[in-house]
């Protein structure tokens, strides 16, 4: 047989490699900002774009899809090409998906900072940005599809199976989660509102986790761990189950999100079993990681790669054995809301993502420069700093998030509930200090490989075409045995696409269709009204500013917030909310009962200043929304897009609704004046404060009307 | 596409659970019966494939 000679392309990798590590770089320094910002309220500087909830999305979308993106591609571009035994499909595309990539990155820092959100955690991203997404993921699809037709090895190693999972997971969850009203050239809504949108975004929020940060990363820990034992994997047949086990399952798990909230209670539990279902190709893959080590562990005390691997595959064994566990409803109730959420996610994120990176990168820079890295012992280092820092971060996390949710519980044996919620705040402040200093370690530890790294490359120079030779694919494939179905696919990479996608596909369908269409999913409440022009305007300054980054907006029913905040929220609350504001975390109170609870002046003084009206509060201030004017220019196409997404204004209501606005927002300025506040009426303080004594008050409506009924 | 409710109730709705669990379970079953049965040669040369280059 003729053996062809091919080069593999070397530089995207590297393009890759450096993109990772800068954007690492910068998105664990802007989670540094954010975590010293909660116990630091002047670190938010008074500015709107330095302000936490501006800065959290830029942190969460930076470490995820910059940082972990830019791993995942230098992974694929390095494996997929061996593993297929050919050059990518085409340089031009790589380059194509390289910058398409960088450039969205770019942009997604920009319009985050500006406040351009869709407020749905992790697809923040507006419009313009989501069909930018689009077409570069495609772009690299067709590239790695082209690469495994022309690949020169028949069979297709596990690694590839879960790339292409990857792409046709994320593909889906994208798009299904995107659906968005544009109504200017930045901003939208989303398709969908209240529950259905709770429900549609935490499949796509857990599954981003286990398909973007999980899947990918399986496949090139398949791949590199191998590789810098210098082993094959322990045992294949098990790599093949904790393929096709993890894919069908992970779909499903997404409702664990939202456990105890207005989300109809069998899909909660639909989450639940499938979540404790998990444990078992989580832990089959990570045995099968650490095994591949069995008889080799003299080698990980020699080799930080292997340090770092091993502590990744760990992690990721402790990460998924929590997930199942905090899926459980008695734990939830404890661990929802709270740090311990953050705690869980930095074992997976630091431990998982970051070390298997590191361990990666210190593998292939010497590899593609062609010269042995340059310390060995400055690895280890990083190594050692990285990991204390990791335990300097989770620890206190986990404390903090226990601590709290035991004094939120709290009752005095008068019935009465022990804390304040502030108090909750300040007692766990310390923790919160310790874990900044957990971030600081971890990310000198970065900055250590980066000098590591620059040494390394300095002293050798990039074989930008490493040359190889494989015969080409025969048409008549050798068979070993008999030839069972797996055979038949496994050697067929676009059926395989096809397979995967179905298998992901019922899951999710499954999951959301009873939802969307039954009527007894979602009770409707008579008094639940659409919001007035001015609320919306102030909803929307909510979502801009990142409110709902430490706010939720969902009471559950439990007795401590029922008595802390009020009745429990339904589902039929929430049927206007494109999109849904429920939150994940409570680092400051929920607002889902806020409406009515103070008066106009106390908001409009704690947006000025928290601390004056709730002494050590952590807060920032939000001073620009005092001299902001309302965009009222936008309120007829607000109100149009509203219309198209089913919410009941009246016809051509797009141009009374600015009326209606400054006439609101006029009482608001009155109410204010009395307490002796001069403000101009078309302030965005103004629609804010609208917006927020409207907030969860359309029940107490329905209580008065219901009593009013039984009255007569 | 708004999303009004379209139907009034979910009847049959334990079918959804059922059929997607057995697909689950019988793809299940039918991966870890190609495992358990196949070529060990070709486990093994498959296996070997990252360390080739």
């Amino acid at each position: 047989m003729q053996v062809e000679k091919f080069y593999y392309d070397n530089k995207i990798v590297k393009m890759y490699a450096y993109a990772t590590i800068l954007w690492g770089v910068v998105g664990m320094l802007v989670g540094l900002l954010a975590a010293i910002q909660i116990y630091l309220p002047a670190a938010n500087f008074g500015l709107p774009m330095t302000t936490f909830g501006r800065v959290r999305p830029l942190h969460t979308n930076a470490v995820i899809f910059a940082f972990v993106g830019n791993g995942i591609f230098m992974g694929v571009y390095y494996s997929l090409q061996r593993l297929c035994k050919a050059r990518m499909f085409s340089d031009a595309l790589s380059k194509i998906h390289f910058w398409g990539w960088q450039l969205i990155i770019v942009s997604a820092a920009v319009t985050l900072l500006l406040g351009y959100t869709t407020g749905k955690e992790y697809a923040e991203l507006e419009w313009p940005i989501d069909i930018a997404i689009t077409l570069v993921w495609v772009i690299f699809g067709i590239n790695m599809f082209g690469t495994i037709l022309k690949r020169r090895e028949s069979h297709l190693y596990v690694a590839i199976w879960f790339f292409i999972a990857t792409w046709v997971t994320v593909a889906m969850l994208h798009i299904v989660n995107s659906f968005e009203i544009p109504f200017s050239f930045l901003k939208s809504y989303s398709w969908y509102a209240g529950v259905q949108d709770a429900l549609v975004q935490w499949w796509y929020g857990h599954n981003a986790v286990a398909f973007f940060l999980t899947t990918p990363y399986l496949g090139i820990m398949y791949y590199f761990l191998p590789k810098a034992a210098n082993r094959p994997v322990y045992s294949y047949r098990l790599s093949i189950i904790h393929f096709w086990a993890l894919i069908f399952i992970y779909i499903w798990a997404g409702p664990h999100h939202l456990l105890y909230t207005a989300l109809p209670d069998w899909a909660q539990s639909l989450g639940t079993v499938f979540s404790i279902m998990l444990i078992a190709p989580s832990w089959g893959g990570m045995l099968n990681g650490l095994f591949t080590l069995r008889g080799a562990w003299d080698k990980v005390r020699e080799d930080p790669i292997l340090k770092f691997m091993v502590v990744a595959v760990t992690c990721y064994g402790m990460a998924t054995f929590e997930g199942p566990m905090l899926s459980l409803k008695s734990v939830n109730a404890i661990s929802h809301f709270t740090d311990w959420t953050i705690a869980h996610v930095h074992i997976g994120a630091l431990g998982w993502n970051g070390f298997l990176t590191f361990g990666i990168l210190y593998w292939i820079i010497p590899k593609i420069f062609n010269t042995p890295l340059y310390s060995k012992k400055l690895a280890t280092t990083h190594f050692w700093i990285g990991t204390v820092g990791i335990v300097l971060y989770a620890v206190p996390m986990y404390w903090a998030g226990f601590e709290q949710a035991m004094m939120w519980k709290q009752f005095t044996d008068d019935g009465t509930l022990k804390y304040q919620f502030l108090e909750t705040v300040t007692h766990i402040i310390p923790l919160y200090v310790i874990r900044s200093i957990g971030g600081v370690l971890y990310l000198s530890g970065v900055f250590i490989m980066v000098y590591n790294i620059v040494k390394t490359v300095k002293s050798g120079s990039l074989v930008a075409n490493e040359a190889a030779e494989a015969p080409a694919l025969s048409k008549n494939i050798e068979t070993h045995g008999e030839q069972y179905w797996h055979r038949w696919i496994e050697r067929r990479p676009i059926q395989m696409l096809v397979f995967s996608l179905v298998a992901v596909a019922i899951g999710g369908a499954i999951e959301m269709i009873p939802t969307f269409l039954v009527k007894s999913n979602i009770p409707t409440i008579a008094a639940v009204k659409p919001y007035t022009p001015l609320e919306l305007q102030g909803r929307d300054i909510y979502i801009r500013e990142g409110c709902y980054l430490c706010h939720s907006q969902m009471v559950r029913p439990f007795r401590d917030e029922v008595a802390r905040y009020g009745e429990y929220s339904k589902a039929g609350e929430f049927v206007y909310d494109h999109p849904f504001q429920w939150g994940s975390k409570r680092t400051g109170p929920d607002l889902a009962r806020i409406g009515g609870k103070y008066p106009d002046s106390w908001h409009y003084n704690h947006m000025l200043d928290p601390r004056s009206m709730s002494p050590g509060s952590i807060m920032p201030t939000y001073p620009w929304l005092l001299d902001n004017p309302i965009d009222t220019a936008i309120t007829p196409a607000k109100i149009r897009a509203m219309q198209t997404l089913g919410v009941p204004y009246p016809k051509g209501y797009d141009q009374q609704a600015n009326a209606d606005l400054m006439a609101q927002a006029n009482a608001v300025r009155i109410n204010l004046k009395i307490d002796k506040i001069t403000t101009p009426a078309n302030r965005e303080i103004v629609a804010l404060i609208a917006y927020l004594q409207r907030v969860g008050t359309d029940i107490k409506l329905q209580r008065a009307i219901e009593s009013l009924q039984s009255n007569k | 596409m708004k999303f009004i409710n379209y139907l009034e109730k979910i009847t049959d709705v334990d079918i959804y659970a059922l059929s997607s669990f057995s697909i689950f379970f019988v793809v299940f079953l039918a991966m870890g019966f190609w495992a358990w049965k196949a070529d060990k040669k070709m486990i093994e040369e498959i296996s070997r494939l990252p360390l080739e280059n």
